[in-house]
């Protein structure tokens, strides 16, 4: 180079600095080598002992949040289900309810209407019983009467026999008696 | 500002040596323990119901689960997960190494973020696109890999490949860029601050700013590693492409 054409030798020293490897000589074959080992050594240890454990972690994590989310989503299909099954049978036994009630409506009202039946037709039965008891009572009562009658007439006749009255009084006194006694009858 | 690396060349051969950037290889180490230390701490008390640091590792699996699924569908892209995190992580991390001070030892600078050095960002790019040829053969098989280099039209195939290599440099190179960028303007402002009481006064300011900032280019370019991975892995593997 001609040092000489160019003003200022500072200048090119300067320059001189800034060029490609700088102060060195050339491509340094050992450097090259360094730098291979040393980040393809950094990299299969990273491999065994950073990135290796912490990719299974996150594999692992990945896994557990595709299964969880699997889980919840079978948990909700099967929450659906038993609801609808609830609401079936809910709507079921309201079904039954409402027969059950109507049935046990029904056979109130036939038994109210058979009691009354019975209640009515026992009334009847006493009614009459009665008063064929009071009818037979009646009978025995006027034939006890007439005994009475019979044994008065007796005893009339009797004391007109002992009292010696005459033929006329002794026949008033029998009509009399006999009046009476048609009287009571 | 005119650091050095500290250098140590392995001579193998007498004609061939590996040399090592003994800054980079350090913030590498550190940037990877960082990591792991988080993600190792985050995911010692794993449960089912996340609490505290277990939220915040799942919210960035999340976060990458969502960048992939923009850009392919699950099925497929669901073996890049790891990836992606690994990516987003330890670039993130490597971002922010840098920001709250740089150490220099003897001219030599230590302190500083990997994703700095473009031998770092590069290989990472390399890296990527790579599996995704592997991943486009695999998935695709190699007839239909070889299919997308001529299509829609045959006369697009230096096109295609052209896209491969400006795929590879850009992906490398912005990240690199960005945050080499940042350091050297944060590296001036601290030479300003450290230079008299005025220059400190006059710094603290923008170096609040540039720093707040930087924070967020790091996350950002983080981020933009991971998107990108995944649309060109997409290209390749996706059926619909």
């Amino acid at each position: 180079m001609n040092l000489q054409a160019l003003e200022g030798s500072e200048t090119i020293v300067f320059l001189d600095n800034l060029v490609l490897g700088a102060g060195a000589t050339g491509m340094n074959l050992g450097d090259i080598l360094v730098t291979l080992v040393t980040f393809l050594l950094l990299m299969a240890l990273l491999k065994k002992f950073a990135w290796g454990p912490l990719m299974g972690i996150m594999q692992q994590r990945e896994e557990l949040v595709a299964s969880e989310i699997e889980e919840a989503e079978k948990n909700r299909k099967e929450s659906a289900n038993l609801l609808a099954q609830n609401e079936k049978l809910v709507k079921e036994t309201q079904a039954n309810m409402a027969e059950i009630l109507d049935s046990a409506k029904k056979q109130a009202n036939a038994q109210r209407e058979e009691i009354i039946a019975a209640a009515n037709a026992e009334a009847a039965r006493l009614k009459e019983s009665a008063q064929r008891d009071i009818a037979a009572e009646r009978e025995k009562a006027i034939e006890a009467i007439r005994e009475e009658v019979v044994s008065l007439s007796v005893l009339a006749a009797s004391k007109v026999l002992s009292k010696e009255i005459s033929e006329a009084d002794n026949s008033a006194l029998i009509k009399e008696t006999i009046a009476k006694a048609g009287e009571l009858k | 500002m005119n650091h050095t690396a500290p250098e140590f060349t392995w001579q193998i051969t007498d004609s061939f040596g590996l040399t090592f950037n003994l800054s980079t290889v350090m913030m590498l180490i550190i940037s990877a323990a960082i990591v792991f230390l988080i993600a190792f701490v985050a995911t010692r008390k794993l449960a089912l119901k996340p609490t505290g640091m277990q939220n915040f590792m799942e919210w960035i699996m999340d976060f990458v689960k969502g960048i992939i699924q923009s850009n392919m569908d699950w099925k497929t892209g669901g073996r890049f997960h790891i990836l992606g995190i690994t990516l987003i992580m330890f670039i993130a991390v490597s971002n922010l190494l840098g920001l709250p001070f740089a150490i220099a030892i003897d001219g030599d600078l230590w302190w500083k973020s990997p994703t700095a050095d473009p031998t770092v960002t590069m290989t990472l790019a390399a890296m990527i696109l790579v599996l995704t040829h592997y991943y486009g053969i695999k998935m695709r098989g190699t007839s239909h890999y070889t299919g997308t280099f001529f299509s829609p039209m045959k006369f697009m195939f230096p096109l295609k490949l052209i896209e491969e290599f400006a795929n590879t440099l850009t992906l490398g190179l912005r990240l690199y860029g960005n945050i080499y960028a940042g350091e050297v303007l944060l590296g001036l402002i601290a030479t300003l601050g450290a230079s008299s009481v005025l220059g400190f006064v006059g710094a603290i300011i923008p170096g609040m700013a540039w720093q707040g900032f930087s924070i967020f280019i790091g996350f950002i370019q983080a981020f933009i590693f991971t998107m990108l991975t995944m649309v060109y892995m997409a290209h390749k593997v996706s059926a619909d492409h």
